[in-house]
């Protein structure tokens, strides 16, 4: 059978009733959330299900809507079914404060080094990742450079003239 | 009767004067060890080129048949610190790529000289951002600066020719100077 955005929207539906929201369809891609304690019961559902077969990982990655109070942080999973080649988004909203996710490295292997980025990058606090530590940046650094409260200047320079940077008075 | 010399017989043979201070007579020659020793060094200089980025491709153009870096004893590029003296540093150095350069820096024998080219090695140029390390001279102690983004080799052989000033006219016991042992340590460097 072919797996249509309806037929995954109508399974999820029905297996998670009014937990799962946010259907949309973007360039015919599939998204949609949940809120983020049901994330591993999704994608295992996802998972083992035996027609949707969800069971390849392309990629994780963080959001961060600075506006969005109590979601500013978003964990998307996107999922691909090999077999039928049909891609899905799924995601996770959590808060800046407590920002804890359970991981999905018990799922998919390759949730480990994604979700060790997204930690770098995020500091997003995946619960049961086996090694959550900085992957790409210097373990020295004391911030998420992604989230957008950073600005993107090196903020450990001070011989830097704002003059020099069209930033200065005269450019006010 | 000889041919008589028919070209060439107007203009001066120039001979560049090299060479240092000293006494001249039959058969000798007195000068300063400083000045003999200053000389050889700088004529035949090994650098270590640590290449990361686009300054990189500049200094193979330094290094090639046009700018010929071996003009100036410089023939022996060294991809190793062992027998090394100037470690020349071309591209943008990552935060993570800095204790890489400190550590060939350290495994470089004394005397050994620093040349950070082109806008990234010097300050971190354009890449102000969060992953970049702002300038080599916070892993390790630089002496000469080339300008640029990227320099072409002509800022390169200047650069280069300031080293050999630097490396001609240093003192042999500059390195033994209290002066130079507290440069080292604020780099943690014993």
């Amino acid at each position: 059978m072919e797996i249509t955005n309806e037929y995954i929207r109508e399974r999820l539906v029905e297996k998670f009733g009014e937990q799962v929201t946010g259907f949309e369809e973007s360039f015919d891609m599939l998204s949609f959330e949940s809120p983020k304690d049901l994330n591993l019961k999704v994608l295992q559902f996802l998972y083992d299900d035996e027609t949707l077969k969800f069971r390849f990982m392309t990629d994780l990655c963080g959001v961060h809507y600075p506006d969005n109070e109590g979601r500013e942080l978003a964990v998307v999973y996107h999922l691909h079914n090999l077999e039928a080649n049909v891609r899905l988004r799924f995601k996770v909203f959590t808060s800046v404060a407590q920002p804890d996710v359970f991981s999905a490295t018990a799922l998919f292997s390759t949730a480990n080094w994604m979700e060790r980025e997204t930690y770098d990058f995020y500091g997003i606090n995946f619960i049961g990742h086996p090694n959550l530590i900085r992957i790409l940046n210097v373990d020295e650094m004391d911030y998420f450079p992604l989230r957008k409260e950073f600005p993107l200047e090196d903020q450990s320079r001070i011989d830097k003239d704002d003059e020099m940077f069209g930033r200065g008075e005269i450019f006010q | 009767m000889a041919r008589p010399v028919r070209f060439n017989i107007n203009g001066d043979v120039k001979l560049v004067k090299e060479g240092p201070e000293g006494l001249m007579g039959e058969g000798f020659f007195a000068t300063n060890l400083d000045k003999v020793v200053g000389l050889a060094r700088k004529n035949s200089i090994w650098p270590l080129p640590f290449a990361t980025s686009c300054c990189g491709i500049e200094f193979m153009a330094t290094m090639a048949s046009h700018y010929d870096l071996a003009r100036f004893g410089a023939e022996r590029v060294g991809f190793s610190p062992r027998q090394c003296d100037l470690l020349m540093v071309m591209g943008t150095i990552a935060k993570k790529m800095g204790p890489v350069v400190k550590q060939v820096y350290l495994q470089m024998a004394e005397p050994r000289w620093v040349i950070a080219v082109g806008a990234c090695a010097s300050s971190g140029g354009i890449f102000d951002t969060y992953s970049v390390l702002q300038g080599i001279d916070q892993v390790v102690p630089v002496d000469v600066y080339v300008p640029g983004c990227p320099p072409r080799p002509e800022a390169i052989l200047d650069g280069f020719m300031k080293i050999q000033d630097l490396v001609g006219n240093e003192s042999l016991r500059r390195r033994n100077s209290d002066r130079y042992k507290a440069l080292m340590n604020s780099y943690g460097i014993e």
